[in-house]
């Protein structure tokens, strides 16, 4: 959820207990001055009719409210002697409505040429239901509008303020530690957002040292460790072609450098897992895996052909994915490599690529490996003396480092490798 | 055949050195950066093999002054280094091809071939022994005028005899040769031998005027009847 949207949910929260609290008070507020009010005029009209009937006798007649607001009826002394004035709430029937209504109704005594006499006046209230119901919308349009506004006001204004935040977030995004990019760099006179700059520049320029520190390590344990091999062979080599030499002795010597040919593996595999792991293969390009495949099966068609070994390409459907080039050329070339030599003679091969997925089973050693320890360094099959026990370790840090699948599978008899491409396809 | 070593690593050197006088090539040496312009701003040479790490200087930068004297088609980098980045600006820079430390002698040999072929036969490039003729850009091999078949390892493996006449080439060159850099299974010795097996029956079939020896049952050597 995008941060703007997140302060929306928080404030219309807010205003959605503030404006119901406060419509609440509002209403018994309103209600209470509404009655005030009618009270007053209540009481005033009395003391008007009380006036009147100084000048007009007949009004004492009136002991039906019969289309007027009061009524008068004459009341025994003693009862007059203790009324006390009241005022209450009660329901009327109404010819234009044809139903009850709510009227506030004011009760007291008076004494008139020594008569007692009781008046009643009435006014009609305020239907409170109606006012209710009504203030009730009022409110709910309100909150509206103001969730309304907000939301115009936090994607017109808001989205101009974080601005900055946004641009430092996509700069942060698409910087390649290896190019020697500039340090991000934001228009903005905010404090907040200029110590978000300088601290990720700060944390760029610890990355980008380590990187570099790592890099030329790596490059210099390969040249360090490269050049006394390129010595050892070479040495070797010319020792062998010298005349007089026995059998036994070129032996050793032919033994000597197919070992340290073994060291030089070993080292360039060390050497390659440690550059993948530190992320230094960062072009990527779009590679078709089909295509990969076919080229790498046709590089091997030789030897397949030699260990009678029946490979089937089975194409679902083209399968592409950005990636760079050469790890995807190591990744494939391992797992077909490794389905070839660990395969037994007369075995099968199938290749299965669909819309996300590369498949490889192979025939071979009739037992199951174990998943949980095949993909880490140095695990290899004992028989196999020549293996780096590297060559899986490594197809397994390129998938880690695209983050995909690798899994293991041993399915009717066969091996099994999956890779997932689906994490390569999310456009995020 | 004149060519120059750039290598600043004196025992390398010495050992590219000896490889290539059994060659019959004229072998010069430089061991860092100055020695190395001295030389190559004065003299022509066939083939230059260039190291990129050199006392002070860079072997990149070498590259780029050879450009621009015209004469960096024939280089050869060998680099320790096989940073992708180097490579490809290696390439870029006019080198004709890039080996990466360490390598089989028999394997610079073949490169260094190729590049005086390149030089040499104005776009063909042709590998002649005997009465055979290797055309290495159609992938054909003809005896006495005469087509035989090979399949594409076994082509492989006869041009790089052919770029090795008389030398010993081991079973773990040739199986490095073959496969690429990382291969590190032992069966394919056995595969090896069986494609070794198969073009020496070619050859005898049809006469060719070559033969593939086996050394101390370590390598083979190609020698011409």
């Amino acid at each position: 959820m995008k941060l703007l949207n997140q302060s929306l949910i928080y404030l219309s929260v807010a205003f959605f207990f503030i404006i119901g609290i406060w419509s609440v008070i509002f209403y018994f507020n309103l209600k209470d001055e509404i009655r005030d009010s009618i009270d007053d005029g209540i009481d005033n009209n009395r003391l008007l009719i009380l006036m009147k009937i100084d000048t007009d006798s007949t009004l004492l007649l009136q002991n039906e409210f019969g289309g007027n607001n009061f009524k008068i009826n004459p009341i025994p002394k003693e009862k007059a002697v203790t009324f006390t004035d009241v005022f209450k709430d009660t329901m009327m029937y109404r010819l234009n409505e044809n139903d009850l209504e709510p009227v506030r109704l004011f009760r007291s005594a008076f004494i008139h040429k020594d008569e007692y006499y009781r008046i009643t006046v009435i006014s009609s209230l305020v239907e409170e239901d109606d006012l209710i119901e009504d203030s009730f919308w009022s409110v709910v349009t309100l909150f509206l509008i103001l969730v309304v506004s907000i939301f115009i006001v936090n994607n017109v204004i808001l989205k101009k303020v974080w601005n900055p935040f946004y641009d430092i977030l996509n700069q942060l995004k698409t910087y390649r530690l290896d190019k020697n990019e500039k340090p991000i760099q934001i228009n903005s006179k905010t404090k907040e957002f200029l110590q978000l700059q300088e601290a990720s520049n700060t944390l760029i320029n610890r990355s980008k040292e380590a990187y570099f520190s790592q890099k030329e390590f790596t490059e210099n344990a390969s040249h360090e460790l490269q050049t006394p091999i390129a010595i050892i062979i070479g040495k070797l080599e010319l020792l062998l072609e010298s005349q007089d030499l026995k059998d036994k002795d070129a032996n050793t010597i032919a033994e000597v450098i197919n070992m340290t040919g073994r060291l030089k593996r070993l080292n360039n595999s060390l050497l390659l897992l440690a550059k993948i792991e530190n992320k230094q293969f960062l072009d990527e390009e779009m590679v078709s895996i089909n295509e990969l495949s076919k080229s790498f099966i046709s590089n091997y068609e030789d030897l397949i052909d030699f260990k009678e070994i029946e490979i089937k390409l089975e194409e679902n459907a083209d399968l592409k994915v950005k990636i760079n080039v050469a790890l995807a050329e190591i990744l494939i070339s391992n797992l077909i490599k490794n389905s070839i030599f660990h395969n037994v003679e007369n075995g099968d091969i199938n290749i299965k690529i669909t819309k996300e997925e590369f498949m490889i089973c192979n025939t071979g050693n009739p037992t199951a490996l174990d998943p949980k320890i095949i993909f880490n360094r140095f695990v290899k099959d004992q028989a196999k003396t020549q293996s780096t026990g590297l060559g899986l370790a490594i197809s397994n840090a390129i998938c880690s480092s695209y983050q995909l699948d690798l899994n293991y599978d041993f399915i009717q008899n066969k091996h099994c490798f999956k890779i997932n491409f689906k994490n390569l396809f999310k456009t995020d | 055949m004149k060519i120059l070593i750039i290598e600043d690593e004196v025992d390398l050197r010495e050992t590219i050195k000896e490889s290539l006088v059994k060659e019959q090539y004229v072998v010069e040496t430089a061991g860092d950066y100055t020695t190395a312009f001295e030389k190559v701003s004065i003299y022509d040479y066939d083939c230059i093999l260039l190291d990129i790490m050199l006392p002070n200087g860079n072997g990149l930068d070498l590259l780029e002054e050879l450009k621009k004297m015209g004469k960096s088609e024939n280089v050869i980098i060998i680099s320790a280094k096989n940073a992708l980045d180097d490579k490809v600006r290696g390439l870029a820079l006019g080198a004709d091809d890039y080996l990466t430390k360490p390598f089989h002698l028999a394997e610079l040999n073949a490169r260094i071939k190729a590049v005086l072929r390149r030089k040499n036969y104005q776009g063909k490039d042709l590998i002649e022994a005997g009465n055979m003729v290797l055309d290495v850009q159609e992938r054909t091999l003809t005896v006495n005028n005469q087509n035989v078949h090979l399949n594409k390892k076994e082509f492989n493996i006869l041009k790089y005899f052919l770029s090795n006449k008389n030398r010993l080439i081991t079973k773990t060159a040739l199986a490095e040769y073959v496969w690429g850099d990382n291969i590190d299974q032992a069966d394919n010795y056995d595969f090896i031998y069986y494609q070794i097996k198969n073009l020496r029956k070619k050859l005898v079939d049809s006469n060719a005027e070559i033969v593939l020896e086996s050394i101390y049952g370590v390598g083979y050597k190609l020698i011409e009847k």
